[in-house]
Parts: C-alpha cells; structure tokens; sequence
C-alpha cells in the first residue's frame, strides 16, 4: 500500500509540475466558458443594413427609425440603385438592404397598403433567416400601432412562454456542451497521451515489473486527471451559476455524480486510446478525430441531432457526450430527477464497464 | 535556391516514409467534411408539438388540422392534460406545447379576442425562437383565414393600414445550411493540417536532435523554414482541391466565384497559418506541449472566426480578438469568394490583414527560431 | 604529421558564463591542420559548451576566435561551409535511407549531383554497405550509424571536423574501426577535433588538452603529458589532474 501510495504521489508531482500544461488545462475551460457565454452567440445583434429609400417621406422616416433603434440593426449605407446592392454584398458591407416603393406614405395612408422590399444576404441562411424574421416583426408592431384606433375582430392573442430560458440565452446551451469537450479533452485525450509516452520513452516496461498491480498502475496514471476533471466540472459550474445566472434546478449531487461517470467514461476511453497506440502523435491523432470532432459535431452540443440526416442520427448514438450533454441539460435547467435521465445514465454506465474490459482485455493481451 | 531544393527532397522523403500519416491526412479531412457539413445544420426539420385542445370546437379543430398540415410540425401528443403535456418537453417527447382554452371558439366570435397560450422548450435558444416564429405565424394564417371566412370585412376593416413585405434571399435562396458550411468546414480542415504539421515536425526534429547537426551547417534560417513549410502548403492545396471536388458536388454548392480568386486568398491564408503554426513551434520543446498549445488557440480561433455564428453580434473585445484572428479574415474571404462571387478587389479587407498577419508572424518565426542555440 | 604548423582554430581568451556559472574560464589553445586533436575532460568540466562556440552553435561571452581562418563573430557562415560536425546525439535521419541522407547533406553543402553520386558511391563502398544503401537508417546496427554519420559529416571534405564523443555506447572493435576512418581522414588532411572520455582514445591524438572545472590544464602530446606527469598511461594523467 505504501509502495502505491508513493505511486500516485509521483503520478501527481509529474502532472502538476508542468506549468505550462497547467496553465492550459485550467485556462481553457474558463476561456472557453468566458466565449461561449460572451462572443459566441447565435443571437443577432449590430447587423449592418443599409436603406434604399424611393420615397423619402415621413412613413419612411418613421419606419426607419423604428428599425435602428432596436439593437439588431445599424445601418451603414444608403443606395441609390441595384448595382449598389450587389456590390455592397460582394463586399460584405451589408447583410440586409430594405426597400421602400415610391410615393410610400401616400400608399400607406390612402390605399392603405404599401410595399417594402427586403433583400438579404443569404450566404449565411440562418443570419439571413433571422433578420427578416426580425424586420417583419418589427414591421409588423408598426403597424399594429398605426391601427391601434381601429376595432379588429376576432383576434387570437397569443402569449408565448421560454420554458427554462426565458432570455434564449445561447450559453444554456453551450455550458454543458463545453463541459464535455474539456472532459473528453482531459480524461481522455491527455490520458491516453500520457500514458503512450510512458511507453514510448520506455518507462512503463519498468512500472510492469515493479510490483505493483496492473490495476494499481492504471489507477495511479489516471487518479490526477480524476482530480483535474472534477476542479474543471466545478470551474464550469461556478462560471456558468455565477457569471451567466445559468440556473440549477435539479440536484447539484446529481450534477455531480453524472459528471463523475462521464470522466469514469471518458478515461476508460482514454486508456483503451492507449493499449491500441505506441507512439503519442497517433494517439493525439485518433482523440482529436475521433473524440474531438465528433464531442463538437455530433453530440447535440451545437447542432441539434434532430436536425441531422437519419444516418447520422444513428452515428450519434454511439458518441457518449450525446448522453451527458442530454442528462446535464435536463439536470440544470429542467430540474429532471434520475427517473427521467436514468436511461443516459444506463447507456454511459454501460459504455464505461464496456470499455473497461476491452482495455483490460488489451492490456493482457500485450504483457502476454 | 539549390539547397532549399535538398530540403524539400528530403521533408518529401520523410512525409512518403510515414504512408499512414500521410492518408490520414489526405482522406479523414474528406470523409470530415461529408459528415460534419451534413451534421452542421441549423434547418429545422421537425417540431414536435404537444396540443391540449379544452374547447373542441370547429374552429379549435381548424386551427389544429392547420399545424398538421404543415410540414414542419408533427404532433406528437393530443389530449387534455396540460400537466402531462407540459411533461412532454421535460422528457424530450415534445418541442412545444399549445393550449386552446375553454370556449376559445365562443370568445373569439362574441368578444372578438381570444387567448391561445403556447410554450417552447428554449434551452436551445436558437431553435426556440424559429419555433416561436413557425407558431406564431401559422397562427397569424389562421386568424386571417376565419376572419374572411366568418366575418364579412367592415367598413372599419377597411380602414386598416398594412404594409406588404416581400423579401428575397440572394446567393442562397432556399436558405440551405450545407453551402454555408461546406467553405467554413473547408477551412477548418485546411487549417488543422496547416497548423499543426509544419511545427510539429519542427519541434520533432528538436526533439531528436537533428536540428543541432542541422545548425551546422551553411542551411539558412529561411532556407531550413521554408523546406518545412512549403511540403505542407502543397499537401494543403491538395486538401483544399480534394474537399472542393468532393464537396461542391455533393451538396451542389453554387460556386460563383472564381477560382484563381479562391486560390489566390488560400495561398496568402495558408502562408498565415503556416507561419502561425511554426511561430507556435518555436515555443514549445516537445511535441505534446505543441499538441496543448495549438489546439488551444486553435478551438478559440475557430468558434470566434463566424464558422456557426454571426460575427457582428460579438461584443468589442470580441471583435478585437477576430482583428488578430486568420481564421476569421478567411472564412469570410472564401464564403465571399464561393458564393458571392467576391472579386481580390472586394476582398480587400480580408486579404490586407493576412498579407500583414502573414509577413509579422513569420518574422517573429524566424527570429525566435535561433539558428545559435545558446 | 606536425610540420606543417598552420593554425585552423586559434581560440584566445574565451570565456562563457552562464549567470553566474563559468563553463569557460579564458581557454587558450591553438589546432594545428591536419592534426588530431582530442580535447578531454570529465561529464561537466566545459568540453561540450566550448565545442559548441568553435562551431558556431553559440556565442562565446568573451574571447577571440578564428576558425578555418574565419572570424566567429563576423563568418559564421563561411565557417559553417568549412566545417564537419558530428554529435553524440545521432544525427542522422532515421526515416531516410542511406543514401538519402548522404545525398541530403551533400545537397546541402552546395556539392554538385555528379560529385554527391561519386561521393556517395565512394562513401559507401568504403564503409562495405553496397547492400544497404537504400535501407532506412533506422534499422541499421548502433555501429554502422555511427561510421555512416562520421563519413557524412566529412563528405563536403570540410577542414575541419568535431567530433563531440563520437564513440558512445559501441563496442571495442567498433570504435578502433571508427578510428581508422578518422586516421584516414586526417591523412586526407582534414583536421579532426574530438571529445572523448576514453582516456586509451586520447593515447589516439597527436595532441590532447584536458579540460577541469572549466580550465585548460594540460596541453600537449600524449607523449609530453606521460613524461610531465610522470606515468604509464593517458587515464593516470586525468586521475592527477582531477585530483589537483
């Protein structure tokens, strides 16, 4: 016993004498967090338009000032003729040009209808489809003031409500995501590497003839990165609760006991990475294509799985985030007990055991 | 000139010797791009919708058959809790929840207003408010429709003002997501290659220590630089000519611009990163340092260049980070070259930024790589 | 094998400090052309740091030194051109064949094609590895590497040529085969510079100094040292000197 603990006490002196490894594996998941909550945003905000306005009057006017006073719009341009339209786009000055008809505020007034154009720059569809959403809301509001005098019948009032997030704040939806990427970053992926290097430099041929257990070993290569991940969890956590007002309607115990066996998953990964690979650049290759890519992509964590191609639905099926991501969420911000997440729960308990044996089946393979 | 032609035989030699690096790098970014682009989608598909229908009524059932019909909604749930209903989101079942009250028909004839509830599971913001809007607007169909139907326009009706919005959506007009992310995933593949090789097989070369014999010899630091640099920015355009002929076809991106453009860019982009990646190098002395370090700027650069989310919306100091960001200066540049058709005039300034991006990172490169250890 | 006493590497006063630390208390020596000059010392007494300012991997503190009749401060590259190195690291490509890395640094030392391939089939025919010349260096033994890294250090036929302990970690008949390739050599001409802590190769040099704490403390021929130490042996002379 006093011969593993003078292990693990090596295993951590190791890890955390590099500071420079240190300084990134606790700097990025605050950084991430930081730009998820702050930069990366999928709401629109400042989008710059300009105006052709055929009419010059007073409706215009109005409208216009309707329109750039909301945040999402600033108008940087105002054209005179199509040709300025299209170069304006292929500049990429401007995302949205709205056209107003000629002789507008005697349409609006008199014949009671006037028509406004609106171009957009639709290389980036969604951009393109929120703006004119938003534009014909506000539009819309426009003119519900203008007939505000006017009696309407039968009019279905609807009130809409966000459930768990009232703001449609995007980071709700990153906080959990982000927390899978760094798990899977640093239990798997640095697992796998740090232990590769061991082989690699010739030094885990001496830990095997030690006597210490296989199990020993293994346990004393990932007891610090155990450690790491769970201080990471509870960075993110406090980023998320403090800076972001991201609530915790659940349980914090469970929160945290899902976080426990998604790193307990993910380091299993981690040294199945290692027996299948020898050299480091191989192993960082597989986790960075095979962990990475897929934990940002397919998990659910930025794009909806719903929205995938039925092939690709059942690809994420496999990928583990897509569990934690979908327990985490529910945790947080649906206040779901384990009875409505026990089926994640399952499937990564499932995957951890699996993944365990292979590994352990590996090892023996290879100390034959 | 002669010596850099040594070089290069050599760094090809070694880069043919590792087969399996080199298909990896070759093939995975390809089979990337056909399944990221398709799983980089922000369509919305399918909403699955929970309806609680306490009026049972003509129009109650109208308004219900309405959001059948529409291709974007299924549903999923229909009864008269709302409990249960409301239950429905918490396990994932439904998307949205609409209530129709009691005598929703009754109020809406004789008091000319009713109330509909409706609610969104928003934890995906995103998606809650294109929800929100898809509802709101089949609702809005919907009234319009009874009105003409069931009341007979008024003088006062008559009075109403409306305005006529009629919007077109240039470069993309079905608003497929796929074009949007096929040139920004392009990028990123390019990007990981550019990045990361070049250095790493710098910092291998400390790690070994041929470097040293290296240094004693009349090879230039320039010269030693660019036989790292220029394999990968071939193996680069290879990747960059691959994923374009795999890709445009594929999801028939509709390529306006011109190639000698797109080329043009990607050549002052990659010598960008390429420089970026080796000045990355210079700081670390074992590869997994490099691995570390590249792939933290790199996950930063790459959410905060617009690759999923609009760049406008960003806070200044965001904005700030984007000024010494590459990825950014070019994901705009080949989404402009791509499918606007954007001319090396109208990229400007994009191309301005990296030239001088390009010029300062290598010269940081090359001073810090001492050729004089000390 | 001395009277021609031009001087290829004139070293005066050099001195290299590490913050606080000499490694190199002024050295004063001077290497004649076409000798063998071994340059002894224990694990740490500065042989390698000043090795590496002779050859221009780093910049001395103080000092003046001129090596193949350049200035270290001012032609550095000239002297590159004229220079061999070979380290006790290997340095050598490991995923390049044979005659890969002969035709790499012959490349790079701007020798035309026609002399890299006679040189390289020379070289090759001379170490009897016709049969291995497109094998990876990788899988050949410790020894051949090593013979094949010296040959190639020397094939631009440099002036001079260090050797920082070039025999590390072979066998006995290896080295005294690596020996004669450095006597064939010098006999070509070529100056050979050499770090070694074998004190029965240092019985190999025309000329050794020895190196302690960071201070030249003897200089002369095996011969000279034996009889001003009075002892039998080159290691004796070393056990004195560490001794003070």
């Amino acid at each position: 016993m006093n011969r593993f603990r003078a292990f693990v006490k090596k295993e951590f002196y190791h890890i955390f004498r590099d500071k420079r490894t240190m300084l990134i594996l606790f700097g990025m998941p605050i950084m991430q967090i930081l730009l998820f909550g702050f930069v990366i945003t999928t709401e629109i905000k400042n989008i710059k338009i300009a105006i052709w306005d055929k009419s010059k009057d007073e409706v215009t006017q109005r409208i216009t000032n309707k329109i750039l006073g909301s945040s999402f719009f600033k108008l940087v341009k105002t054209i005179e003729n199509e040709a300025e339209i299209e170069q304006a786009f292929k500049k990429g000055e401007i995302k949205e040009v709205l056209i107003f008809e000629s002789n507008f505020s005697k349409k609006f007034n008199s014949n009671k209808s006037a028509d406004i154009q609106i171009i957009t720059d639709a290389s980036d569809p969604n951009v393109a489809n929120l703006i004119v959403n938003y534009t014909t809301a506000i539009l819309y509001s426009f003119t519900a003031f203008e007939n505000a005098n006017i009696k309407m019948p039968m009019q279905i009032i609807t009130e809409s409500t966000m459930l768990y997030n009232a703001e449609l704040k995007s980071v709700f939806m990153f906080v959990p995501g982000t927390m899978a990427m760094i798990l899977m970053l640093v239990s798997a992926m640095i697992t796998s590497i740090a232990i590769t290097r061991e082989k690699e430099l010739g030094t885990m041929e001496i830990l095997l003839v030690s006597p210490l257990k296989v199990s020993q070993i293994i346990i004393g290569k990932v007891a610090p990165y155990v450690l790491l991940s769970l201080i990471n969890v509870l960075t993110i956590i406090f980023l998320a609760v403090t800076v972001f007002e991201m609530p915790i309607v659940g349980s914090f115990m469970l929160l945290f006991a899902v976080s426990t066996l998604f790193i307990f998953m993910a380091l299993s990964l981690g040294i199945l990475i290692s027996t299948v690979t020898s050299d480091q650049q191989t192993a960082m290759m597989i986790s960075l294509i095979a962990l990475m890519l897929p934990t940002i992509l397919l998990s659910g964590f930025i794009f909806p799985i719903e929205n995938m191609p039925e092939i690709l639905q059942w690809i994420t099926k496999i990928i583990p985030p897509k569990y934690f991501i979908s327990a985490i969420k529910d945790i947080m911000l649906k206040g779901s007990d384990f009875q409505h997440i026990w089926k994640d729960v399952t499937v990564l308990a499932g995957m951890t055991v699996f993944l365990l044996l292979v590994s352990i089946k590996k090892f023996k393979i290879r100390l034959e | 000139m002669r010596t850099i032609f040594f070089i290069l035989q050599k760094e090809f030699n070694q880069i043919k010797r590792n087969l399996f690096m080199l298909q990896l790098m070759i093939i995975l970014p390809v089979v990337q791009l056909i399944v990221l682009a398709n799983a980089a989608t922000m369509d919305i598909k399918n909403i699955n919708l929970a309806i609680v229908d306490r009026d049972v009524s003509t129009l109650s059932r109208q308004l219900i058959s309405k959001f059948e019909g529409s291709p974007f909604f299924t549903i999923t749930y229909r009864d008269f809790s709302e409990k249960e209903a409301l239950n429905q989101i918490l396990i994932n079942e439904a998307d949205a929840v609409i209530v129709i009250p009691e005598n929703f028909q009754k109020k809406l004839i004789k008091n000319d207003k009713a109330k509909l509830q409706f609610s969104v599971n928003a934890i995906n913001g995103m998606s809650a408010g294109i929800t929100n809007y898809y509802i709101q607007s089949i609702i809005l169909d919907f009234n319009k429709k009874i009105i003409s139907d069931w009341k007979m326009p008024s003088s006062e009706l008559k009075n109403m003002k409306s305005i006529n919005v009629k919007f077109q959506h240039w470069y993309n007009k079905e608003l497929i997501f796929n074009i949007f992310m096929v040139p920004g995933i392009l990028v990123v593949l390019v990007t990981i290659m550019g990045m990361f090789l070049p250095g790493l097989n710098l910092v291998r070369e400390k790690e070994i220590g041929t470097i040293e014999q290296i240094n004693v010899t009349p090879i230039k630091k320039y010269q030693f630089i660019l036989g790292k640099l220029i394999p990968f920015l071939i193996i680069s355009f290879i990747e960059l000519t691959l994923g374009l002929l795999v890709g445009i076809p594929l999801f028939s991106v509709p390529v306006v611009g011109s190639f000698l453009v797109l080329y043009g860019a990607a050549l002052v982009y990659l010598f960008a990163v390429l420089g970026f990646g080796l000045l990355l190098s210079t700081f670390a002395n074992t590869q997994q340092q490099l691995m570390f370090l590249a792939f933290f700027v790199l996950i930063i650069y790459i959410l905060m260049s617009g690759i999923f989310t609009p760049t406008e919306s960003m806070p200044d100091w965001g904005k700030a980070i984007n000024a010494i960001n590459p990825i950014y200066y070019f994901m705009n540049a080949i989404r402009m070259i791509i499918l606007k058709g954007a001319g090396f005039y109208d990229i400007r300034s994009q191309i301005f930024p990296l030239l001088i991006y390009g010029i300062i990172v290598f010269s940081l490169a090359i001073f810090r790589y001492r050729k004089t250890a000390v | 094998m001395l009277n021609n006493r031009d001087i290829v590497i004139n070293v005066k006063n050099l001195t290299k400090k590490f913050g606080d630390f000499i490694a190199n208390d002024n050295l004063n020596f001077e290497v004649y052309k076409g000798e063998i000059f071994g340059f002894l010392g224990a694990n740490g007494a500065g042989k390698t740091t000043a090795m590496k300012i002779i050859c221009g991997l780093s910049l001395p503190t103080s000092g003046e030194l001129t090596v193949a009749g350049y200035n270290i401060y001012k032609q550095q590259d000239k002297i590159k051109a004229n220079i061999g190195y070979m380290s006790q690291k290997f340095s050598l490509y490991e995923d390049l064949t044979v005659f890969e890395n002969i035709r790499f640094y012959a490349g790079i030392y701007g020798l035309s094609l026609k002399i890299i391939l006679r040189r390289a089939d020379d070289l090759i025919k001379k170490l009897g590895m016709e049969n291995m010349r497109n094998t990876l260096v990788r899988s050949l033994p410790l020894g051949w590497r090593q013979k094949l890294a010296f040959s190639i250090a020397i094939i631009h036929k440099p002036q001079i040529v260090f050797l920082d302990e070039p025999t590390g970690g072979v066998d006995p008949i290896t080295r005294r085969q690596f020996w004669d390739l450095i006597y064939d050599a010098a006999n070509e001409g070529i100056t050979v510079f050499v770090t070694t802590h074998y004190m029965d190769e240092a019985e190999y040099c025309d000329r050794v100094s020895i190196m302690v704490e960071g201070r030249i403390e003897a200089l002369g021929s095996p011969q000279e040292l034996k009889s001003q130490f009075d002892v039998q042996d080159m290691n004796s002379v070393f056990i004195k000197l560490a001794r003070g």
